[in-house]
């Protein structure tokens, strides 16, 4: 890793200090590749400066979860990653998010990387269309393909995201249709149908019940084999359970960035404590 | 006041509380309120099935000289031998209905989408503002309007539409004739514009209130704005859609000042659309002060419950639609 950023937090730092036994994490132990790196990032909502000089790397197949209390800025930065805020006139950033080598924030046309860069959002949202179609519509923004390529990609992504068996009877149905977790792993499916190589969930269990979320970490182990894994969570046990990697943000600030348990367990920043000790937030 | 004290309302009987319970003034007024809103409501619906059953009744002559299809079937309108038939006033209505639908309900949607997706936040509100006001013209000025300024213009434009339009085999049956500017096309496309405002602004209310956790989700997968519009927001909020555009038709059938200005007022049907034409209330405005005998009066106020009829079947086609469109999500749900 250069060494020549200014205030960013690698991960190969982390894994140096060999000598803390609670540190030996294997993911740590060998430097990842480096899937997405954000460099100085600012981002401003008008006037409002939410993210102020934020550097962090994001492992290649692993969970990275975002934490922090509310408004701290964790979904905006996740949000930079696609450039959702293109949406909103009002809404702009500076700084460089470099994925696989290229700034994702100068890129003129953004179709191609919202392809790479999959998104699912805080409530679940089915496209007012049958469950086929909710994967099949991603899929035809991109690729033409025969009605039997389309019915093994529809099945693939469902099996996937764990759904197949539940939905496999209905897939005509509208997907409105379905239980709250059920329309949340439709979502994850429809965005992996397009075959992203970047994941990201901006607090995708907080409107599901608790099997249903167990169910979606449960998804989102087996996903990192195939994808990188963003998530934004208010839910602290969720980071612990299911990231690989934990950075904590405080009003627009990185505050820490380790691996998960180091995070959790020995954290070295006393305002990590206090949050995850429940002090605040 | 000591610490230990705990002070306990007093414990009073229902029946003696004043103004809260039992009975007290203000349960008189809600009763004469609950009668005067029953009362609004039943002459509301009283007027309509009143109003239905006097132009029925009036109709009686009409419908007993030439039978209730022998009216709806013929074509022959001519009040110097007193034959009468609505034939062709129905279809100019239902067609002039329809030119403005075709021409206005895409137009509708685009300007619908433009406001809610498209256009930067300083330019929505003007927008929006025009489109809104020329739901304020009076539909006279539209009429004068479209037979001064309007009808001129056409008029140039209708030789271009002969040659063209009018050489397609088929369908050029229906651009043929001489460029008057007048006729069931000019009455078409200034219905069309009447009506836009209606069906834009329900349009665009509707799709400003999708959630935009859904627009964001669509145009994460790398959707573009017409695919997140046609797609996506669309049928998200097609059964208010619908609604739009079957008010924009009601109105359209019923449209009488200014298409009596610009539809040429005759009675006989043509195949061409650029020739003239009358819809039911254009021959109602036309003629009612002219019918002298009791059968002309009685078979106009027939052709009035036929338009009464149409308008209650397009809004009984619209709810159908509706609770289909609804049902279809419904099932799901």
């Amino acid at each position: 890793m250069s060494s020549d950023r200014p205030q960013g937090y690698s991960l190969a730092s982390v894994a140096v200090p060999a000598k803390s036994h609670d540190v030996a994490e294997p993911v740590v132990a060998c430097p990842l590749p480096v899937k997405i790196a954000a460099r100085n990032i600012n981002f401003y909502y008008g006037k409002f400066h939410a993210i102020k000089g934020v550097s962090l790397e994001i492992s290649q197949n692993r969970v990275t979860a975002f934490i922090g209390p509310s408004g701290c800025g964790k979904s905006t930065l996740l949000r930079v990653f696609n450039r959702m805020y293109d949406l909103y006139p009002g809404q702009r950033v500076e700084g460089e998010v470099i994925l696989d080598g290229e700034n994702i924030l100068t890129l003129k046309s953004i179709g191609p990387l919202r392809a790479r860069i999959g998104m699912v959002f805080q409530k679940p949202t089915p496209f007012p269309m049958s469950i086929y179609e909710n994967i099949a519509f991603g899929v035809r923004l991109y690729e033409k393909l025969p009605r039997s390529e389309m019915d093994d990609r529809v099945e693939h992504t469902l099996n996937k995201a764990g759904l197949w068996n539940e939905v496999k009877d209905k897939l005509s149905q509208s997907g409105l249709g379905l239980s709250g977790g059920q329309q949340q792993r439709l979502c994850i499916a429809r965005a992996l149908a397009v075959s992203p190589e970047v994941l990201l969930l901006d607090e995708p269990c907080s409107a599901l019940d608790p099997i249903s979320t167990a169910k979606i970490e449960e998804l989102l182990f087996e996903l990192k084999e195939n994808w990188t894994v963003v998530i934004v969570t208010h839910n602290m046990q969720q980071a612990a359970r299911s990231s690989d990697f934990t950075a904590f943000l405080l009003e627009g600030q990185l505050i820490e960035y380790q691996p998960t348990r180091k995070l959790f367990t020995t954290p070295s920043d006393p305002r990590t404590e206090a949050y995850i000790t429940g002090r605040f937030g | 006041m000591s610490g230990s004290d705990v002070v306990l309302p007093k414990i009073q009987p229902l029946s003696e509380k004043p103004k809260s319970a039992g009975i007290s003034w203000h349960l008189s007024a809600d009763f004469l309120f609950h009668k005067t809103a029953v009362f609004a409501a039943f002459l509301v619906a009283g007027a309509l099935f009143a109003t239905v059953i006097a132009i029925a009744y009036d109709s009686r002559t009409s419908i007993h000289v030439f039978g209730i299809w022998g009216f709806l079937k013929s074509s022959d309108w001519n009040p110097v031998t007193q034959t009468f038939g609505a034939f062709p006033f129905i279809i100019s209505t239902l067609i002039s209905s329809a030119i403005a639908m075709v021409l206005g309900v895409p137009v509708s949607f685009g300007v619908a989408v433009f406001i809610a997706e498209i256009a930067p936040a300083w330019i929505k509100k003007p927008v929006a503002t025009a489109i809104e006001l020329l739901a304020a013209i009076p539909s006279i000025v539209y009429g004068l309007w479209g037979l001064v300024v309007f009808a001129p213009v056409f008029a140039k434009i209708e030789p271009w539409i002969n040659d063209k339009l009018g050489a397609i085999p088929g369908i050029g049956l229906l651009f043929q004739g001489p460029p008057m500017g007048i006729g069931m096309l000019t009455a078409g496309i200034v219905l069309a514009i009447m009506i836009l405002p209606y069906m834009s602004s329900i349009m665009r209310d509707v799709f400003l209130i999708v959630p935009s956790s859904l627009r964001e989700s669509a145009y994460a997968m790398g959707a573009t704005t017409w695919e997140v519009a046609w797609n996506i927001i669309l049928p998200y909020t097609r059964s208010a859609v619908v609604g739009g555009i079957f008010l924009g038709l009601g109105r359209a059938l019923g449209e009488t000042m200014a298409v009596t200005f610009v539809i040429g007022n005759s009675n006989v049907l043509s195949a061409s659309l650029l020739m003239p034409g009358a819809t039911i209330p254009s021959v109602l405005a036309n003629e009612f002060a002219e019918a002298t005998t009791k059968l002309y009066v009685s078979s106009l106020i027939y052709l009035g419950l036929i338009l009464i009829a149409v308008t209650l079947a397009v809004r009984f086609c619209a709810v159908l639609l509706i609770r289909r469109l609804g049902r279809k999500e419904g099932a799901a749900a």
